[in-house]
């Protein structure tokens, strides 16, 4: 447990004053079908805060939308991290987007690369040029952050393997230590267990959950199994029809509820 | 429980598609008709290839008394394809990556990426020659430039292609770090773009060597030089021994690029 101290830690103190993210009046259409409907809501700093909703609900877009990737929202504000993310010009997003860590339910790692390169990877928002491209090419500080960042995983030991020979858990695990890597303030993460098995799927939950906890990031992740949202979030958002539908405090969520609300979209 | 009745054996076509197969199968004909030699003429010029006196007659035995400096003469087609494909490699990664709809900066600039790569890759490596005769001069150099050009062409259609079939979730994933677009190509799509990389350059290799060939024909160097003074002074017996050299270069280095292909991909 070597990570480097992220600069979310020095800066929890003051980003708890406030929320992390406040969308208001968010529209996203494809093809004239609204997928997001003016949907407004508020994810506090420094917790946990689970997105929940039925296949095709609009979660994934939402996430992408909040970072300006795939397309730009028709309508609406994103507020983040002290940003009105719509109004960012392209240089400036760039380094937007370095400040908010990504986890992918596929992962996204460049295969046939080694493990450390993938982690390197993450460098890449604050150091251009070939010394973020590759870690042989990495300077020593980077190097020992990367392995630092993979150490925190639990897989300083695996560093030079190629990453498509991990397992799904290993890889996510990666994936992780390559969002650490970009030293974030805010997680975005799109069902970091969907393909993973109940076992690695908890392990991987527990870890993003520790980034809170020990860190003080915020956390927004979608996950689609009731037990992991009930157990590694703070608070829990449902989308339903483009709109949030629900919002509560985990504490105050019962499981029935949830669990209609999951496989039909309806709230409790 | 009713017997499950088998569909009809073919699908019924539609009339579009029935003149459709009409057109091509006139097509087909008519060029056969204009253009292919009949039975009767095939018949006699193999009869006049194996006479006493045809061409198969004295291009046996084959006349290897100039084989130093034939041996050298192809070492120089080699060399000239070595470096006429390396050139076009190097030069066919940019256009390929300005060709790409994912990764050019700006449709005008990948709709002139992909114009430069079809020009290059339509016109004959052997017209390619003549131009650059008419560039540098008689030589090597000409057919270097003409290999380099027309490798261009080929590498730079497959490299685009490897490159838009490459899964784009981490390229995504470098986009939300927020990588540069140099740092993306560089960090995600090339290295998973490689395996095709390395077999289009290794074909482009074998492509190369064939066509060093015969660029000497028109006087860009190489073999193909001796190749055409042989054939121009009857000489058929050295003419076949050239061929026969040339044949033993071209399956080395078909052999040698399918075992890199085996070991590499």
């Amino acid at each position: 447990m070597n990570a480097p101290a992220h600069p979310a830690q020095v800066l929890a103190g003051s980003v708890a004053a406030g929320p992390v993210l406040a969308v208001d009046g968010l529209s996203r259409a494809f093809s004239g079908s609204k997928v997001l409907d003016g949907l407004s809501f508020v994810v506090p700093a420094g917790q946990a805060t689970a997105l929940i909703g039925a296949n095709g609900s609009g979660k994934s877009t939402l996430l992408k939308c909040l970072i300006r990737l795939g397309g730009e929202p028709d309508a609406g504000r994103i507020q983040m991290l002290g940003c009105d993310v719509r109004a960012l010009p392209p240089r400036d997003l760039r380094r937007f987007r370095a400040r908010v860590g990504m986890v992918w339910q596929r992962h996204n790692l460049v295969p046939r690369l080694s493990a450390l390169s993938n982690v390197t990877h993450g460098v890449q928002a604050r150091l251009s040029g070939p010394r973020s491209w590759f870690q042989a090419l990495a300077p020593a500080e980077v190097r020992a952050e990367a392995m630092a960042c993979l150490d925190r995983v639990g897989l300083a030991d695996r560093a030079m393997a190629r990453v498509d020979g991990l397992s799904g858990g290993q890889q996510q695990r990666v994936a992780i230590a390559r969002m650490l890597m970009q030293r974030p303030e805010f997680i975005l993460a799109d069902e970091p267990d969907a393909s993973l098995d109940p076992q690695t799927g908890q392990e991987v939950m527990a870890l993003l959950l520790g980034l809170v906890r020990q860190d003080g990031l915020s956390l927004l992740v979608i996950s689609h199994r009731l037990e992991h949202t009930l157990a590694f979030s703070d608070r829990i958002l449902g989308l339903a029809q483009g709109r949030i539908a629900l919002d509560l405090p985990t504490a105050q969520a019962n499981e029935p509820g949830l669990r209609r609300f999951f496989d039909h979209g309806v709230a409790a | 429980m009713t017997a499950a009745v088998a569909p009809t054996r073919f699908r019924r076509r539609s009339l579009a598609e029935y003149t459709g197969l009409v057109l091509v199968l006139a097509l087909v004909v008519s060029s056969l008709a204009a253009t292919a030699p009949s039975l009767d003429k095939i018949g006699r010029g193999v009869a006049r290839l194996f006479a006493p006196s045809g061409l198969v007659m004295q291009m046996f035995p084959p006349d290897f008394s100039r084989i130093v400096p034939i041996g050298w003469k192809l070492l120089e087609t080699l060399q000239m394809a070595v470096a006429g494909c390396a050139l076009g490699l190097v030069f066919a990664l940019p256009f390929a990556i300005l060709a790409t709809d994912r990764l050019s900066p700006h449709p005008l600039i990948r709709t002139a990426a992909r114009a430069l790569i079809a020009l290059f890759r339509t016109v004959p490596d052997l017209v390619w020659a003549i131009v650059f005769i008419i560039v540098v001069g008689l030589g090597p150099a000409a057919g270097v430039l003409a290999i380099m050009v027309d490798k261009i062409g080929f590498a730079g259609r497959f490299f685009a292609e490897a490159m838009e079939e490459t899964d784009p979730g981490p390229q995504d994933a470098l986009r939300a770090i927020g990588a540069s677009r140099l740092g993306l190509i560089v960090s995600a799509v090339i290295p998973a773009s490689l395996p095709s990389f390395t077999a289009t350059s290794l074909f482009a290799l074998e492509k190369s060597v064939r066509g060093s060939a015969a660029l000497g024909l028109v006087g860009a160097g190489g073999i193909g030089v001796d190749l055409k003074v042989a054939f121009d002074l009857f000489n058929y017996d050295e003419a076949l021994a050239i061929i026969l050299m040339m044949l033993a270069l071209v399956i080395a280095v078909e052999q040698g690029s399918g075992w890199i292909r085996r070991k590499l991909i």
